[in-house]
């Protein structure tokens, strides 16, 4: 069967408030991954690009930054939802033998326009908005449900922000860049319980792009590709209410449909690195559970033995993760550009030594509603 | 862009005031369910024929099933709360353009005969009585208007 492999991969500094406008950001992170890759855009193929209009404060969102990703006489198509699934698409398209070569490429600038409005309006118009459900509140009820199922307690979700933070000082890419301890995350502001400031990831603005080649496409390149092994995505209710809240299915069915693909049959054993949506600190635990990382319940176990510390046995968020840099959109993608970076061993003071097959982990929806699962090795 | 030197200040352009007004039909299913709400202060809910569950509010389809639904059912107004936070950020109502005062209970709220959770406020900010698995009741504005917000809160009992 033929493979689609990563040949590039480029992203800019995250930020509160970038001063470049979404096209020049969606050029940087675009040239950033062609430099990467050795080429110029006459090696691409077709243009895969993720964006959405509420975050950018316009319709057509994706329309608006074609030509700075390239798109001049070129084959275009979008995405409304986190890069990862601008990833899968990507991938789907390399594979679909109409194209060699996909370059995919996503933008936000969180810090434009009112986080907690534009969140909100993700929620049903006709019996949820008028409360105010926003991302952060909604997962403030998630994170509820999962400590009365599971036992889990504020300091598991602050070992997390400890953990994730701690790594991003050595993230060059990363927003905040921060050694915290327990004592400030369970000190710090009331958000909204049992959700402090520290267990919230920040407003972020960038851009992160990645290019996807067959094996037919590769004499193009320069560098060796790391291969897409598996990949898996699932969906669960859009309705909160309908869902579960302390168990992602969605989550375990796109990871074992990844797992099976890739012949993972231990992932805590057989994956060297983990870079998973931590949007909120519990999510990292929740998300552990749904991965297969840890027993179902037993999310909080696995960060309190310290395994998934970066000299634990499986690192988990090397880059610093989402609680460290949240471009909404980008940040999919992000996770999966840290997985390649660290099976390149390309990453830097960071680095999993021997890292040779990495999972990459995106969401999309409230509470984690969809998910995307990419498995990759050298 | 690298900022030279001699460049001015960087310049933001505002949206404005200005905003999108949608008039976003609710349904037949949701039609029934909020007059009866504003009417007669009661609250239907919708059982699948494959499964059972019963969904509120009503919806056509149960997504697992994937069979559609007609079959309405009276629920409680009381029920437990499934999960719940206390928020301590205001926002706006979209409808109103109102702020809410902060802090203020948030919930999901299984009413007794449903198996889906609804949403909503509640009238508590204290930890220690607004908790996941107490007991609360719907409390209904005097003037009401067809809108799920005719419930003004639940109240813990
Ligand atoms: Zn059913």
């Amino acid at each position: 069967m033929e493979r689609a492999g990563i040949v590039g991969v480029g992203q800019t500094v995250y930020e509160r408030r970038k001063e470049d406008t979404f096209a020049e950001l969606v050029f940087e992170a675009s040239t950033k991954a062609l430099a990467d890759a050795g080429v110029g855009i006459e090696a691409i193929d077709n243009i895969i690009t993720v964006s959405n209009d509420f975050w950018d404060g316009r319709t057509i969102s994706s329309m608006a930054i074609q030509d700075a990703a390239g798109s001049w006489d070129r084959d275009i198509s979008t995405v409304e939802g986190d890069g990862i699934f601008g990833a899968l698409y990507g991938m789907m398209r390399t594979l679909s033998g109409s194209f060699d070569t996909t370059l995919v490429v996503a933008h936000v600038k969180g810090s434009e326009g009112n986080m907690n409005m534009i969140t909100n309006s993700m929620f049903d118009p006709i019996y949820q908005r008028h409360l105010g459900p926003d991302a952060t509140s909604t997962a403030a009820l998630q994170a509820r449900v999962y400590m009365e199922k599971t036992g889990a307690t504020e300091k598991d979700f602050a070992k997390v922000s400890v953990k994730n933070h701690g790594n991003g000082v050595k993230n060059p890419f990363a927003q905040i860049k921060k050694k915290i301890t327990i004592k400030d995350v369970m000190e710090s502001r009331k958000i909204a319980d049992p959700l402090k400031l520290y267990d919230c990831s920040p407003i972020s603005d960038g851009a992160a792009a990645i290019i996807l080649s067959t094996e037919k496409g590769l004499k193009r390149f320069k560098k060796d590709p790391v291969w897409i092994l598996g990949v898996g995505h699932c969906s669960d209710s859009y309705n909160l209410g309908y869902r579960d809240l302390a168990w992602p299915r969605a989550l375990d069915a796109a990871a074992q449909k990844a797992y099976k693909m890739a012949g993972i049959k231990n992932p805590l054993k057989d994956l060297d690195v983990v870079e998973l949506y931590d949007a909120y600190s519990y999510m990292e635990l929740l998300w552990y559970e749904g991965l297969g990382l840890a027993p179902r319940g037993k999310g909080a176990e696995l960060i309190r033995s310290g395994a998934t510390g970066m000299k634990g046995e499986l690192p988990v968020n090397p880059s610093g993760g989402v609680l460290s840099a949240h471009p909404v959109l980008v940040a999919g993608l992000a996770r999966l550009i840290e997985a390649t970076l660290q099976v390149r061993g390309e990453a830097g003071t960071r680095q999993i030594k021997g890292a040779k097959k990495a999972l990459a982990h995106g969401i999309n929806g409230p509470c984690g509603q969809a998910h995307g699962v990419f498995v990759i090795g050298a | 862009m690298e900022k030279k030197k001699d460049e001015k200040e960087l310049l933001t352009i505002g949206s404005g005031d200005l905003y999108q007004p949608y008039s976003w039909s609710v349904g037949h299913y949701g039609s029934k369910f909020l007059h009866e709400l504003k009417d007669h202060k009661k609250l239907l809910g919708i059982r699948c024929p494959k499964c059972n569950k019963v969904y509120v509010p009503p919806r056509k389809v149960c997504g697992k099933c994937y069979v559609a639904m007609d079959e309405f059912v009276e629920l409680s107004d009381e029920g437990e709360i499934y999960a719940c936070t206390i928020i301590q950020f205001g926002f706006v109502d979209p409808g109103t353009g109102i702020q809410r005062p902060v802090p203020y209970g948030y919930a999901f709220i299984k009413l007794d005969g449903a198996d889906t959770c609804l949403s909503h406020f509640v009238d508590s900010t204290d930890p220690e009585k607004f908790k996941v698995g107490a007991r609360v009741k719907a409390v209904f504005e005097e003037k009401r208007k067809g809108s799920i917000v005719d419930i003004k809160h639940f109240t813990l009992i």
